[in-house]
């Protein structure tokens, strides 16, 4: 791999780091500080279910992150991932509570801002009621729990030794299931801005199993996470374990669970495929902070005891931080965008052309879109999504739907099917009628990613995209990592972008 | 996977242990309830020395078993946030099995004079202390097994102890209207007093114990 690349991968690594070491705590923090597990099991056990769950289940959170802003060049993802850290570092060190998923998101907007594209409103209000609910729902969940746990305990009359015993390995149990649930749901903030520029390419494992370069890229930031528990997080656990409201090992392993709950529900596509296929409403898959979790937690249980030890000033202190975060963030991550770009000369974006073809005009007027006022900007090509989208804009009003098919319609993204490229094409992962309808393009040229798409659609049936559900998800998503992987492979650089 | 099945065993075995340590409790206080009884009845004979030597035995076990727990429990470094209140728990355990030895030797070295119409408020305050002790020992197998019932026993710990100081008071106010001598009296009201410690001890350990339920149940 190119020396650059792993260079700036490192500020991804750096932040993967700084997850491990701080937000470890959160899951064997009470445990390990009051000594009932010992801090070597717990870094095991934390560094192995982390990299568990950002491997098999982290790509849900990330896609949403994606969805928020796709930062398509590596400077500009090593950029971002910077800036989150520094707001982290900066705002951990004046004291104020910070978490990765609220600095990483202004980030992705500062990239935003600063590229001319657009951030996408309604992943964004998606992002902050997350951030809201996520104490919310960790206090909902403790304070019953914590509630049947006392009941389960009082009838069971374990001994005070058997109930240590069963703690313990209750602790270690709400550990691992607790890092899983911080891999799968806070690896979108280490790695997820590197999703678009990652270079790792899909690969077999004995013809079974493939890892795919997300996979690739998450392993490697969650094995960050896992050095950041070993090298710094003992320190944390036996702060956090000694300092924080004092809690008995039962009370804490409700908490761990609670906390390891919430997480876990905004991460996990196996539960969204789920409850969609039951026509139950789903829970939008969204980095949310660990941190926060623990605090609403505690807080349920302390609102169930009467709420007299309560601080209410810490909470005031977390709904700031859900605005200053992400602002501080922004503003860190469009400053050093411009430093990068233009005093390292480092191309922190990839500018991506929109122009209304003939072509895309005609399948506009096919999906019944208003195109009337628009003839006059026909051929026009436009700087970035922003200048397009007021240049639209200043026509014709969209709603927020016709506003994305235009988007859509109009990103240039030139591609050529050439005869040498198809001879490199992964026809395994493919299947092989895809490959075969994908042969019959040879020679093809395209303006746009939609483009190749329908026309491989039309040549056979298993690259069309089935109706935007949560129960057809899945698969639209295993036919978008193949169209993804044919972008990149038959991308025609030669183009004017 | 057999770590934590090791772990398991050997808190099967240290629950046997803490449970044989309170049974030590409970015997020694049987045994010196036995030994005043006889010795009010025949004075010092072979059956007090008996009960002397068991309480010497019980006060040996109890040293040994309450020495292994407290080395468990610091080895494997368990119940940490509660482990200092148990070992005090403990200590102040077996402090009542001393004191029920120590005054059966007593007995045999002072031989004090119990004048016949003492014998049975005598005998009295030894049931209730007993009694309070026994109450004292089902508080302590409650906080290890059901904080629930703590309260209660502690309830009856609190009621027997007062009934003792009721006796013994009544005890000192009758040896000291007495036509015994000054001596004698005296000596009385020492092993009045060496009798109703039993239970003072009892309830100083119960009043522990309800704060260390407090804190188990946070």
């Amino acid at each position: 791999m190119d020396i650059v690349v792993i260079l700036f991968l490192t500020s991804g690594l750096f932040l993967g780091w700084s997850l491990g070491a701080n937000d470890a705590a959160n899951v064997f923090g009470t445990a390990v500080g009051t000594r009932m597990v010992r801090f070597t099991t717990a870094a095991l056990v934390c560094s192995i279910f982390v990299i568990l769950g950002a491997v098999f289940s982290g790509a849900g959170a990330a896609n949403t992150l994606g969805t928020l802003g796709s930062v398509n060049a590596l400077a500009g993802s090593f950029v971002a991932a910077l800036s989150a850290a520094v707001t982290v570092y900066l705002m951990t060190r004046l004291g104020l509570p910070v978490s990765t998923s609220q600095a990483i998101v202004g980030a992705i907007i500062g990239w935003n801002l600063f590229s001319g594209s657009i951030t996408d409103s309604n992943t964004l209000f998606k992002i902050l009621g997350t951030w809201v609910a996520c104490p919310l729902l960790a206090g909902v969940i403790a304070a019953p729990l914590y509630k049947i746990t006392q009941r389960v305990l009082g009838w069971a009359q374990f001994h005070l030794l058997r109930l240590d015993a069963y703690t313990r390995a209750a602790l270690i149990f709400a550990g691992a299931f607790g890092s899983y649930s911080l891999g799968a749901n806070n690896i979108a903030n280490v790695m997820g801005v590197f999703v678009e520029v990652s270079p790792f390419t899909d690969f077999d494992i004995g013809g079974m199993v493939t890892f795919t370069g997300i996979q690739q890229l998450f392993l490697i930031g969650a094995v960050a996470i896992g050095v950041g528990v070993f090298t710094y997080s003992k320190k944390v656990m036996l702060t956090v374990g000694t300092s924080l409201v004092p809690l008995s090992p039962v009370a804490a392993w409700v908490v761990v669970i609670a906390h390891s709950i919430v997480l876990f529900l905004f991460a996990s596509e196996g539960l969204e495929y789920l409850l969609a296929s039951s026509g139950l409403p789903t829970i939008p898959l969204v980095p949310v902070s660990s941190s926060q979790a623990v605090v609403g937690a505690v807080v349920g249980i302390g609102i169930l005891k009467g709420g007299k030890n309560i601080d209410w000033k810490i909470l005031g202190n977390i709904g700031a931080g859900w605005i200053t975060t992400p602002i501080i963030s922004a503003v860190v991550c469009f400053v050093a965008l411009f430093f990068m770009q233009n005093v390292f000369n480092q191309q922190v974006y990839r500018e991506t052309n929109y122009s209304l073809s003939s072509t895309a005009m005609e399948h506009l007027v096919e999906k019944g879109f208003p195109v009337e006022d628009l003839r006059e900007i026909q051929g026009n090509t436009y700087r970035n999504a922003s200048i397009y989208r007021a240049a639209i804009l200043e026509r014709t009003p969209l709603t927020e739907a016709e506003e994305a098919m235009a988007l859509r319609f109009g990103e240039i993204f030139y591609t050529k099917i050439t005869p040498n490229k198809l001879t490199k094409i992964d026809r395994e992962w493919l299947g092989e009628k895809r490959s075969v309808a994908l042969e019959g393009l040879s020679g093809r040229s395209f303006m746009y990613k939609w483009q190749l798409a329908e026309f491989l659609a039309r040549k056979n049936t298993q690259w069309k995209l089935l109706e935007q559900t949560t129960v057809n998800k899945v698969y639209n998503k295993q036919i978008k990592s193949r169209l993804d992987y044919l972008y990149r492979t038959f991308s025609d650089a030669e183009q004017p972008r | 996977m057999s770590k934590t099945l090791a772990l398991f065993r050997k808190t099967r075995f240290l629950e046997n242990q803490i449970d044989e340590f309170l049974d030590c409790v409970s015997e020694s206080s049987l045994v010196f309830k036995g030994a005043i009884k006889t010795y009010l009845e025949h004075g010092i004979c072979d059956d007090f020395n008996a009960s002397t030597q068991q309480a010497g035995e019980l006060e040996t076990r109890g040293d040994e078993l309450r020495r292994a727990i407290e080395t468990q429990l610091y080895e494997q470094t368990l119940i940490p946030d509660l482990r200092a209140d148990v070992l005090k728990l403990l200590e102040d355990l077996d402090n009542l099995i001393n004191i029920t030895q120590a005054n059966c030797y007593r007995f045999t070295i002072e031989t004090p004079e119990i004048p016949l119409e003492f014998h049975s408020e005598f005998m009295d305050l030894t049931d209730t202390v007993i009694s309070c002790v026994d109450a004292v020992v089902m508080s302590s197998r409650a906080f290890f097994r059901n904080i629930e019932a703590v309260r209660d026993h502690n309830t009856k710990v609190m009621f027997y102890e007062t009934q003792a100081d009721k006796i013994s008071s009544k005890l000192k106010v009758m040896a000291f209207s007495s036509d015994l001598p000054k001596v004698e009296k005296i000596h009385l009201r020492y092993f009045i007093e060496r009798i109703d410690e039993l239970a003072n001890e009892a309830e100083d350990i119960a009043d522990a114990l309800a704060i260390y339920t407090i804190k188990r149940s946070i």
